[in-house]
């Protein structure tokens, strides 16, 4: 196995967007888990054939949420009330009305951080090197090429198979990128 | 007969219908036009910041600069010896400063309503113009942030404004709404920027790609060493910030979620940051300022002059960099059309003012108002009512929408009557407040007008900035509303031909 332990993977190019999200759906259905699409743009449906769940990212917006709202709340509470209690106007110290910009404020600030923080959480970036960009095809998807990588992890993986099955998908232009 | 046939069904009756009133077939104006295929997408918006830096940018720079010099100018004079180098006297305390701030701020809007508001609306003509637009508000918010912040007179204090400890041990006061604007104004600032950085993530990749094939391929014969030091540059600038995206079909999932979750977080925000703003106001007891219609009416102003600020920056660079197929004339057209809407909104308001003032029957709003529109400031009314009330009605007329220098011209009208609806909102009511015997009359210093003169040059630093730095469209959102993207059409190329 010393090949495959040298190999990141193959790469397929595709000649447009239908055949790419045919092709994606096929080696989904091949029950391949270690790959992937690369494409300049979302393709519309594209999750839903590489058969990937829902994204995370808004469980960290909610957490974000409600870290913000909570702070705010206490932050006004703290500070108005507790520590130097001001009289305004014959106002209250404390009351969840007056400070509601605030609340309302933080809480969308918060959840902003938390959403761009999920996505890199997600997505697992920052990660500035991988494989692929040794690859000259596939710094060309910043273009308009259309890539299926699949990776040589895969349990599925079998260098001659895999090449033929991407042939055999539509895939062309295939090459071995090193890892 | 081709729709008759889409539209044929089960039912004869329809059928025969359908064949006698034969229904117009209603051809939707594609968003990328002349049959263009990605790569030329990509090279369009890539190579304004790949190619030598052009003449005229120098020249627009150094004017930019000279411009700006004034806002320094007239900082450095304020600081070294106090606020009253301003034109503020009692009554009138907030001058100038406070009008240029929600002047600035309103410009902002136009920004976050076309990259929020318009993207879940699935408004696919805002993709060529958001990031611009979305710039323009950061920069927006820059130039508003100076004058509260100088405002308070003692800049080197300002700090004391966020909620941070301090030698006095006291607190900010939360029940002021000139506490809520530092929040919604610094939130405001954040998530934009926040929002701007994270949709311009896949494009720093393809510029940190291009670099690299460059290199790889070392195609600077001629070129000389300083083209292939800027690639160097570029490789890793961008390649930082891009912070390793690749392109993935995993991150595009997690990126849309994460796009879609931040319109919807900014869409909210951007309401909130100019009701906020009217609150400054409406939350004091003068009359003139002591107003419900305020929240409703300055989102939509701020909208309005937002949006006339967008055709003011994208006009000129539309004819610059030759983006006649990405920058339509339905997108102008449709810009056109917010600004009509907009506009119509503010002039209901103005309508709608007068009247509750004569309906409340109170004698001090009702005088407040009269005083407005034919008192000592009725110069400035007759501004702001006649730029922002009967210019934007002339969009009705497609002619008039076709014309680019005249639409350039108007938009400019716009900024100035909405800048004079501020003054007249801020300055009028003060003027004339409860006590005859210290009303006043507000004159600008040379000051007060260098200081705001000079924020047009910083604001056109910054974006001059940008467009040499940063891609000015969003490529991948611009390639997706393209037909080719499609992935159940029949298309056998890349191109992006009619729909």
């Amino acid at each position: 196995m010393a090949e495959a332990e040298q190999s990141y993977g193959l790469i397929a190019s595709f000649k447009n967007t239908a055949s790419f999200f045919h092709a994606a759906e096929k080696v989904r259905d091949a029950g391949y888990k270690k790959w992937d699409t690369y494409s300049s743009f979302p393709v519309h449906g594209m999750p839903e054939a590489q058969g990937q769940p829902r994204s995370k990212v808004p469980i960290f917006t909610f957490c974000g949420g409600i870290t913000g709202f909570i702070i705010g709340t206490l932050m006004v509470w703290y500070m108005n009330y507790f520590d130097y209690p001001l009289i305004v106007g014959g106002k209250p110290f404390f009351s969840p009305i007056f400070p509601f910009p605030i609340m309302y404020e933080l809480t969308i600030l918060l959840s902003a951080f938390g959403t761009l923080g999920g996505m890199f959480i997600t997505n697992l970036l920052p990660q500035h090197y991988n494989p692929l960009f040794n690859s000259a095809k596939f710094l060309e998807v910043s273009g308009d090429r259309l890539v299926i990588a699949i990776e040589s992890r895969d349990p599925q993986y079998d260098p001659q198979a895999t090449r033929s099955f991407l042939e055999e998908i539509g895939g062309t232009d295939i090459e071995e990128v090193n890892a | 007969m081709a729709m008759i046939t889409e539209n044929s069904t089960n039912d004869p009756l329809r059928d025969a219908l359908l064949a006698k009133v034969q229904p117009a077939e209603l051809v939707e104006q594609p968003l990328v036009t002349n049959d263009r295929d990605f790569n030329w997408v990509t090279d369009k918006i890539c190579r304004i910041v790949e190619t030598p830096t052009p003449l005229w940018w120098w020249v627009c720079m150094a004017v930019a600069l000279m411009t700006a010099a004034f806002t320094g100018l007239g900082l450095a004079w304020l600081v070294s010896t106090g606020v009253g180098v301003w034109g503020l006297a009692n009554p009138i305390n907030w001058g100038w400063a406070i009008v240029n701030f929600v002047f600035w701020i309103g410009i902002g809007h136009a920004g976050t309503l076309i990259s929020a508001v318009l993207c879940l609306l699935k408004q696919g003509w805002r993709t060529s113009i958001n990031r611009a637009a979305e710039a323009m508000t950061i920069f927006a918010v820059v130039c508003a942030g100076i004058f509260p912040l100088f405002h308070v007179g003692r800049v080197w204090f300002a700090w004391w404004l966020f909620p941070l400890p301090n030698a006095n041990v006291i607190w900010p006061q939360f029940r002021s709404p000139l506490e809520w604007d530092v929040f919604a104004v610094s939130t405001y600032g954040t998530v934009s920027v926040l929002f701007w950085y994270m949709g311009m993530i896949p494009d720093l990749g393809v510029l940190r790609d291009r670099a690299v094939q460059r290199l790889q391929k070392g195609v600077y014969e001629g070129a000389g060493i300083l083209a292939q030091a800027m690639d160097i540059f570029r490789k890793y600038f961008y390649g930082i910030f891009a912070m390793g995206w690749r392109n993935a079909g995993n991150h595009w999932r997690n990126y849309e979620m994460a796009y879609l979750i931040l319109a919807g977080l900014s869409t909210p925000l951007v309401l909130s940051v100019h009701t906020i703003v009217s609150f400054d106001f409406a939350a004091a007891q003068l009359p003139g300022w002591h107003t419900t219609i305020f929240p409703p009416y300055f989102v939509a102003g701020a909208i309005f002059s937002g949006f006339g600020m967008v055709l003011t920056l994208m006009l000129p660079l539309r004819a610059l960099y030759g983006l006649h197929d990405l920058i339509t004339q339905r997108h102008i057209d449709n810009m056109c059309k917010i600004c009509l809407g907009t506009g119509s909104i503010v002039g209901y308001a103005y309508i709608m003012e007068f009247f509750i003032a004569w309906y409340g029957a109170n004698p001090y709003e009702s005088y407040a108002f009269i005083n407005r529109a034919f008192g000592q400031y009725w110069w400035a009314y007759l501004m702001m009512f006649s730029c922002n009330v009967f210019t934007p009605q002339l969009f009705w007329f497609s002619a008039v929408r076709k014309n680019a220098a005249l639409v350039w011209v108007m938009s400019i009208l716009i900024n100035v009557g909405m800048w004079f609806e501020r003054f007249v909102i801020t300055v009028t009511s003060l003027a004339n407040d409860f006590l005859p015997s210290s009303w006043g009359y507000y004159s600008p210093t040379i000051v007060d007008i260098f200081t705001f003169f000079g924020t047009f040059g910083l604001f056109s630093v910054l974006f001059l900035m940008f467009l040499r730095f940063l891609p000015l469209m969003p490529i991948a959102e611009v390639k997706f509303v393209m037909p080719a993207a499609d992935p159940h059409g029949h298309h056998d190329d890349g191109k992006g031909g009619s729909h």
